[in-house]
C-alpha cells in the first residue's frame, strides 16, 4: 500500500512523457463512462429542456418572493395593490392636476394610471433582471439549476404583481365611468406578448448585471428616460398630430415597444382610446419585438451559462 | 477498448490509488470500479484585481476602465495559483476526504469539481452533475424554513411530489423542529447552526450522483453530525461518490475510506486514510483526533507561498 505515497507534487516536471499519455487516457476514461466535463455549458436544446424540468421551481420561486416581498411590512400583502394605486396617485397629482398635462386626452386618469401600470411591469422587470444573478449569488453558487429560471422567476413575480395592479385598474376605470367591453379581452395577448419582451430583456441585463454590477446604479436613470419618451403621462398621437416632428422622431416614438404595449392596453380598456390613436401595424410591432427579445434574449444568456456565480 | 481494471489508462500512482482504495471501499465487489470524477491536471488561478495600486480612488477607476491594458499592470492584478497540477480519479461509493492547511486549496478544488470556477489547465470530468455543499451557500433567508426546502427540492430537479414526500424527513432530519416550530419561520431568524444544518438536509435529500461537502458538518451539534455521517454512509451505498473537506480528523476516520492531502495548491499525498492522516497528523504537529492545527510550520500567507519546496521528506 506504500506505493500509494509516491503522490508527491514533486515528479509532475520530472516525468514528462508519462504526464503526457493521461492527457488523452484521461478523456478516454471519461469518455468510455459517459462522464462529461464539469461546468460545461449544455446545448440549446439540453438547455430549453432542463429550464422546462424546473418550471415548478420558476413558478414556485416567483410566488415565493412575491409574498416575501411584503413579509416585514404590517400591512403585508395589502401593499400589493396599495403600491400601484399611491404610484397612480403621485402622477395623477403631478401631471394631471400640477401641470395639467390632461387637456386634449378624454379619460386621463384611466389612460394615465394604465400607462403607469404597463410601464411599471417592464421596467421592474428590468430591474429585477439586472439583479437576478447578482443578487442570488448564494443560490447559484449552492445548487445546479438552469440560470435563466432566475430571471425569468422574477420576471413571473412581476406578472403576478401586475395582475394585482389590473385589479386596481378595473376599479378605477369603473369608478371615472369607462364602461367594460368585449375588447377587455385583448388584455390577455398584450400582457403574453408584453411580458415575453420583458423577460427578453431581463435575460439580456440579468448576463450584462452579472458581469457588470455597475449597471444596476445605472438603471434607474435610462428606465427613467424610457418612462418619460413612452408616451406614459402624455399622448404620442396627440403630439405628433400637433407638432411637426422629424420623420424619424415620429418612427422611434412609434416603434417604441414600451409605447407599443402601453397604447395596446389603452385600447383594449378605454372605450374613448381609438384604433385610429394607435401606429400602423402595431400588433406586428409588438409580436416582432415579443420574439426579438424572447429568443434574443433567451439564447444570449445561454451564452454565457457556464460564467455566472463564478469568480 | 481495454475493460478489464489493470488496464485503466490513468498515471500509475492514480491506478494503484484507486486499486488500493476500491478494495478498501468494497462497494463494488468483483467489478470493474466506474469513475465518477476525472481530475486530469488541473490548475485553477485566481486573478485578484487592484492589489498594489489605488482601488479605492476614483481616478484609478477611471483609468482602468479607459486603458484596460496598461491599468491592469498599474493596478496590479496578482494572479493566485491555489490549485497547481492535480489529477485524481475518484470512483463509485468512495467516500474521499480532502485534507490540508488552511489555504492549501481544498475548497477551490472542490468549487473546481462542481463546475463553479473555471480552471486554467487540465479537465474535470464528472458523472453528472456534482452538488457542492458550502457552509456559506445561502438560500433564501427572507424565506421560511418550509419554502426553502420546497425551493430547494424544486431547484435540484426533484418533483412537486417528490418534495412532498421528502418533506418530513428532511424537517426530522435537519432538526430544526426540535426546539419549536421553526420551519415556519423565516431563514433569516435561524441561528448558523440551525441555517447549515437545513442546507445540509436539503441537499442530502436527494441521491446526488457526486456530493461535494465543504466542511458543512463543522457547525452541527454531535448528534446532527452522527445523523450526517450516517447519511453519507447511505449516499455512498446508493453508488454516489462522496468528497469531504474537514479539519476534524475524526470524521475524515468515520466515514472516509480514501483521503487526498492537499499542500500549498498540490496533491502530496492520495491513499487509504489511515496511512494518509498519520502522516498529516505528522507534519501538523503530532495531535490525534483535532488536527487543522498547525503550530510550527506556519506559512505567512499559504496561496501566495506556493512555490517553496515542502519541508519534510517526501514519502516515496
Amino acid at each position: 500500500m506504500s506505493q500509494v505515497l509516491d503522490a508527491t507534487p514533486q515528479p509532475a516536471p520530472r516525468t514528462a512523457p508519462p504526464t503526457a499519455q493521461p492527457a488523452e487516457d484521461a478523456a478516454a476514461l471519461a469518455a468510455r463512462y459517459g462522464l462529461t466535463v464539469s461546468g460545461a455549458r449544455p446545448s440549446l436544446s439540453a438547455y430549453v429542456r432542463q429550464l422546462w424540468a424546473r418550471r415548478h421551481f420558476i413558478a414556485a420561486f416567483a410566488t415565493a418572493k412575491l409574498t416575501a416581498q411584503y413579509s416585514q411590512a404590517k400591512l403585508g400583502q395589502l401593499w400589493q395593490v396599495m403600491t400601484p394605486l399611491l404610484n397612480a396617485a403621485v402622477y395623477y397629482f403631478i401631471f394631471g392636476v400640477l401641470m395639467n398635462t390632461k387637456h386634449g386626452v378624454p379619460d386621463y386618469v384611466p389612460f394615465l394610471v394604465t400607462g403607469v401600470f404597463v410601464f411599471t411591469f417592464t421596467q421592474s422587470s428590468v430591474m429585477t433582471g439586472t439583479r437576478a444573478i447578482s443578487g442570488s449569488l448564494g443560490l447559484v453558487r449552492a445548487l445546479h439549476f438552469p440560470r435563466a429560471a432566475l430571471p425569468i422567476s422574477y420576471c413571473l413575480q412581476q406578472l403576478q404583481q401586475l395582475l394585482f395592479s389590473m385589479c386596481a385598474l378595473v376599479v378605477i376605470l369603473l369608478v371615472f365611468g369607462v364602461p367594460p367591453t368585449l375588447s377587455w379581452v385583448l388584455v390577455i395577448p398584450v400582457l403574453l406578448l408584453q411580458f415575453t419582451f420583458n423577460t427578453g430583456l431581463a435575460l439580456i441585463m440579468a448576463r450584462m448585471g452579472s458581469k457588470t454590477p455597475d449597471i444596476a446604479q445605472l438603471m434607474p436613470f435610462v428606465l427613467r428616460t424610457w418612462m418619460y419618451v413612452s408616451g406614459v403621462m402624455w399622448s404620442i398621437d396627440h403630439v405628433l398630430s400637433r407638432t411637426n416632428l422629424p420623420d424619424a422622431v415620429r418612427v422611434v416614438l412609434e416603434a417604441n415597444p414600451a409605447a407599443i404595449y402601453i397604447d395596446l392596453m389603452r385600447f383594449a380598456l378605454i372605450d374613448s382610446f381609438h384604433a385610429s390613436q394607435l401606429p400602423d401595424h402595431v400588433w406586428a410591432w409588438a409580436l416582432g419585438w415579443a420574439l426579438l427579445a424572447g429568443v434574443g434574449g433567451f439564447i444570449y444568456f445561454w451564452q454565457a451559462e457556464e460564467q455566472y456565480g463564478r469568480g | 477498448m481495454a475493460e478489464t481494471p489493470d488496464t485503466a489508462p490513468d498515471t500509475p500512482r492514480d491506478t494503484t490509488g484507486a486499486a488500493g482504495t476500491s478494495a478498501t471501499a468494497g462497494a463494488d465487489p468483483g467489478e470493474s470500479p466506474v469513475p465518477t470524477v476525472v481530475v486530469d491536471r488541473v490548475d485553477v488561478v485566481y486573478r485578484v484585481n487592484g492589489v498594489s495600486g489605488g482601488r479605492g480612488t476614483a481616478t484609478a477607476a477611471l483609468s482602468r476602465i479607459l486603458r484596460p491594458g496598461r491599468a491592469a499592470k498599474a493596478a496590479g492584478v496578482r494572479t493566485v495559483h491555489a490549485v497547481r497540477g492535480v489529477s485524481f480519479t475518484a470512483y463509485k461509493g468512495e467516500a474521499i476526504g480532502l485534507i490540508g492547511t488552511n489555504g492549501s486549496g481544498k475548497s477551490t478544488l472542490l468549487k473546481a469539481v462542481a463546475g463553479l470556477l473555471p480552471v486554467e489547465n487540465g479537465r474535470i470530468y464528472t458523472h453528472g452533475q456534482p452538488s457542492l455543499l458550502g457552509v456559506n451557500a445561502a438560500l433564501m433567508n427572507d424565506l421560511t424554513g418550509e419554502r426553502n426546502i420546497h425551493l430547494g427540492g424544486l431547484a435540484m430537479g426533484m418533483s412537486r411530489e417528490e418534495v412532498r414526500e421528502r418533506y418530513e424527513e428532511i424537517v426530522d432530519f435537519s432538526g430544526i423542529n426540535e426546539k419549536g416550530d421553526f420551519i415556519t419561520l423565516p431563514m433569516r431568524t435561524y441561528s448558523s447552526g440551525m441555517a447549515a444544518r437545513l442546507r445540509f438536509s436539503i441537499a442530502a435529500a436527494k441521491d446526488h450522483d457526486v456530493l461535494l461537502i465543504d466542511e458543512a458538518l463543522a457547525t452541527g451539534d454531535r448528534s446532527f453530525q452522527k445523523r450526517s455521517e450516517a447519511r453519507i454512509r447511505e449516499l455512498r451505498k446508493h453508488a454516489g461518490t462522496v468528497f469531504l473537506v474537514s479539519h476534524n480528523n475524526k470524521s475524515i476516520r468515520d466515514t472516509c475510506d480514501r483521503v487526498l492531502w492537499l499542500e500549498r495548491g498540490q496533491l502530496r499525498m492520495d491513499g487509504p486514510t489511515e496511512e494518509v492522516l498519520e502522516e498529516y497528523e505528522a507534519f501538523t504537529g503530532g495531535s490525534s483526533g483535532t488536527g487543522g492545527k498547525k503550530p510550527s510550520a506556519k506559512k505567512p500567507s499559504g496561496k501566495k507561498a506556493a512555490s517553496a519546496k515542502p519541508k519534510i521528506p517526501l514519502p516515496s
